[in-house]
């Protein structure tokens, strides 16, 4: 006969919301219900708790038991309950002291011998209890350290929930400390020094980095589109410490982090197969939603190769993130905003036939010409840099390999010409190029930069649209930037506009 | 008389004896019709007639017998009371209760009996 509450956290995408969880023992005929718009894992939590509660040497009580998740309104899902479940029923049969549990929140699954196991999206679930003023948090121990990357929280890890019951009933040193933070060992990326020769495509992957453009690569197989790709994180600096939570959390939804170092603190690269269905790119699912591929990408690189193969659907649908930066999963039940500010990087072959050289191609005129029309225009639009990737040069192939400039120094320049233009646009507060809105590019140009003649013919001709002409101008100037020109010259802008209109897109 | 029937009528015999010390009128007992058996049919004498269902245990080895009374043994309940009222048809509105009794009868021991007024 009694009640007792303790808190939980309810995920939404990556956003979490604290739910109170309570317990009331009352008289009446055995029986467990659990209200609160629970999923399945939620409902099932009763069998899981039940099973633990009596392996750890607990009576279970034998009358009518309720257990409510408030605010009712708010869909939970997952098996993250079942502690505080447990904690909030033995507090209302006084096992353990009602006030001993009454602030804390408990995050974790229970296995039926009273393990306490990990679940997936601690961190967010951490930040959103932070947020809401909670000061402690007790998770699994495959979840600490992740758990204790929420700064500023007394974070603790559990074994079982007998070491939990023996800890709220006084006895110290059952709960586990977070060790100190396992510094990530930098991902050993791919270096550009294994790229021979491309010496055109080497600088527009450096021009794709300084300014965060777009960058589509089409050329032959083997001319190395997607070794290319795989090296653009490489050139990116490293996540600031805000960054690599943001990023984190997303991974921690997903359940792909490493539980020893689950910090991310390189880019991520992220490359779905152009199979890949809208739920997959975008986000979403039926039960829990889970962020798409463009989420997972967020503050890294989208690399979609063989892109005029993807559904046409899937690609278009990167057009919106591209433009805002997140993503606004709807669905009947619930609706989740998904950050996915990412670079995106497609590839293609120029036709369907793919030969080596373009003399040696045996599709027909039309279905050459339609192959690369499949990526659309609209989509197209958005990307700064399109690049030819011919075939690798036969002497760069056999002849003594050439000294080539590793990811490492090609990254110094790259941060020096960020810094640039984070200085530029300090005051509009962007912190690279492709970021910047296009009334803002046009403004600064016009009282900085020469009068772009180039461009102005381009768009005469009808060989560049207004949003192209804008592009065009960021690309400029990150060209500026990387050559150390406070303002871009007309070498800068030609260059830009090469890049913008490869040929074969 | 098999050992297990045996031991639900000295089980509903303890709980007939022990409503009727609690103020209770016993209406009808083990009251039959072809959806099943009422064990005990009481009232309040005021306004209540009181459906009370009896669990007998010899031990708690399978858990104890509050827990033997499911879901489906519920609804069967309430089926059956309501047959019980449309056959019987008492006079006025009566409100109707759902207790449980529950006892646990082990070899040389004094029954444990428990009560559960309203269980359901």
């Amino acid at each position: 006969m009694g009640l007792g509450h303790t808190y939980a956290v309810a995920l939404t995408g990556v956003h979490g919301s604290v739910v109170e969880v309570e317990a009331d023992i009352a008289d009446g005929l055995p029986g467990i219900t659990v209200v609160g718009m629970g999923d399945m894992a939620v409902a099932q939590a009763r069998d899981r708790v039940r099973s633990a509660v009596v392996n750890s040497g607990v009576g279970w009580p034998r009358t009518r038991i309720t257990v409510s998740l408030a605010p009712a309104g708010i869909h939970k899902r997952g098996a993250g309950f079942d502690a505080a479940i447990a904690l909030a029923l033995l507090a209302a049969e006084g096992v353990v002291p009602e006030g001993a549990v009454a602030e804390v929140v408990l995050i974790g699954e229970l296995g039926l011998d009273g393990s306490v196991r990990p679940v997936p999206g601690v961190l967010p679930a951490l930040l959103a209890a932070r947020q809401a003023g909670k000061s402690e948090a007790i998770v699994a121990i495959d979840n600490l350290q992740e758990a204790s990357l929420a700064r500023g929280m007394l974070v603790r890890g559990v074994a079982t929930l007998k070491d939990l019951i023996a800890h709220f009933r006084g006895d110290a040193g059952r709960l586990i400390v977070p060790g100190p933070r396992m510094q990530a060992p930098r991902r050993d990326l791919p270096d550009l020094a294994d790229v021979y020769g491309q010496a055109e495509a080497r600088f527009a992957l450096e021009l794709a980095a300084a300014g965060g453009h777009h960058l589509a690569l089409i050329g032959p197989p083997g001319a190395g589109k997607t070794m290319l790709a795989a090296r653009l994180p490489s050139l990116l600096p490293p996540l600031t410490e805000a960054e690599s939570l943001e990023v984190t959390a997303i991974h921690s939804v997903a359940g792909t982090l490493d539980p020893t170092t689950p910090l991310l603190v390189t880019p991520p690269f992220i490359d779905p197969h152009h199979s890949a269905s809208l739920a997959a790119m975008i986000g979403g699912g039926s039960g829990d939603l889970r962020p798409g591929s463009v989420s997972l990408a967020h503050l890294g690189v989208l690399f979609i190769d063989e892109a005029p193969e993807a559904r046409r659907t899937v690609l278009d649908s990167l057009r919106q993130p591209m433009e805002s930066g997140s993503v606004l999963v709807a669905r009947a039940k619930q609706v989740a905003r998904f950050p996915a500010r990412f670079q995106l990087v497609l590839a293609a072959n120029p036709c369907p036939c793919a030969a080596a050289r373009d003399v040696d191609c045996t599709c027909a005129a039309g279905i050459r010409r339609r192959y690369l029309s499949r990526l659309s225009g609209p989509l197209m639009d958005r990307i700064d840099i399109r690049l030819d990737v011919p075939p690798v040069d036969v002497a760069a192939l056999t002849g003594p390999p050439a000294a080539q400039e590793s990811s490492a120094v090609v990254r110094s320049r790259v941060v020096e010409a960020r810094a640039r233009a984070a200085h530029r646009w300090r005051e509009a507060g962007y912190r690279c190029n492709a970021q910047v809105q296009s009334r803002t590019v046009r403004e600064w140009w016009r009282s900085h930069g020469p009068r772009p003649v180039l461009l102005e013919r381009a768009v005469r001709v009808g060989a560049l649209t207004a949003r192209g002409y804008d592009r065009v101008l960021r690309l400029a100037l990150t060209a500026a930037d990387l050559a150390e020109r406070p303002v871009p010259d007309a070498s800068d802008v030609a260059r830009a506009l090469a890049l913008r209109c490869g040929e074969a897109a | 008389m098999a050992a297990k029937d045996e031991l639900g009528r000295r089980g509903e015999d303890l709980a007939a004896d022990y409503l009727s010390e609690h103020g209770l009128v016993i209406l009808a007992r083990n009251w039959r019709c072809s959806e099943g058996e009422l064990d005990i049919v009481a009232t309040d004498g005021i306004d209540t007639v009181v459906f009370c269902e009896v669990k007998t245990r010899s031990g708690t080895a399978f858990g104890t017998p509050m827990e033997a009374v499911t879901r489906t043994k519920r609804r069967r309940l309430r089926r059956l009371a309501f047959l019980w009222m449309s056959t019987i048809r008492p006079s006025g509105w009566p409100k109707l209760r759902f207790d449980v009794v529950g006892i646990v009868l082990r070899d040389n021991a004094k029954p444990e009996l428990t009560h559960l007024v309203a269980a359901f």
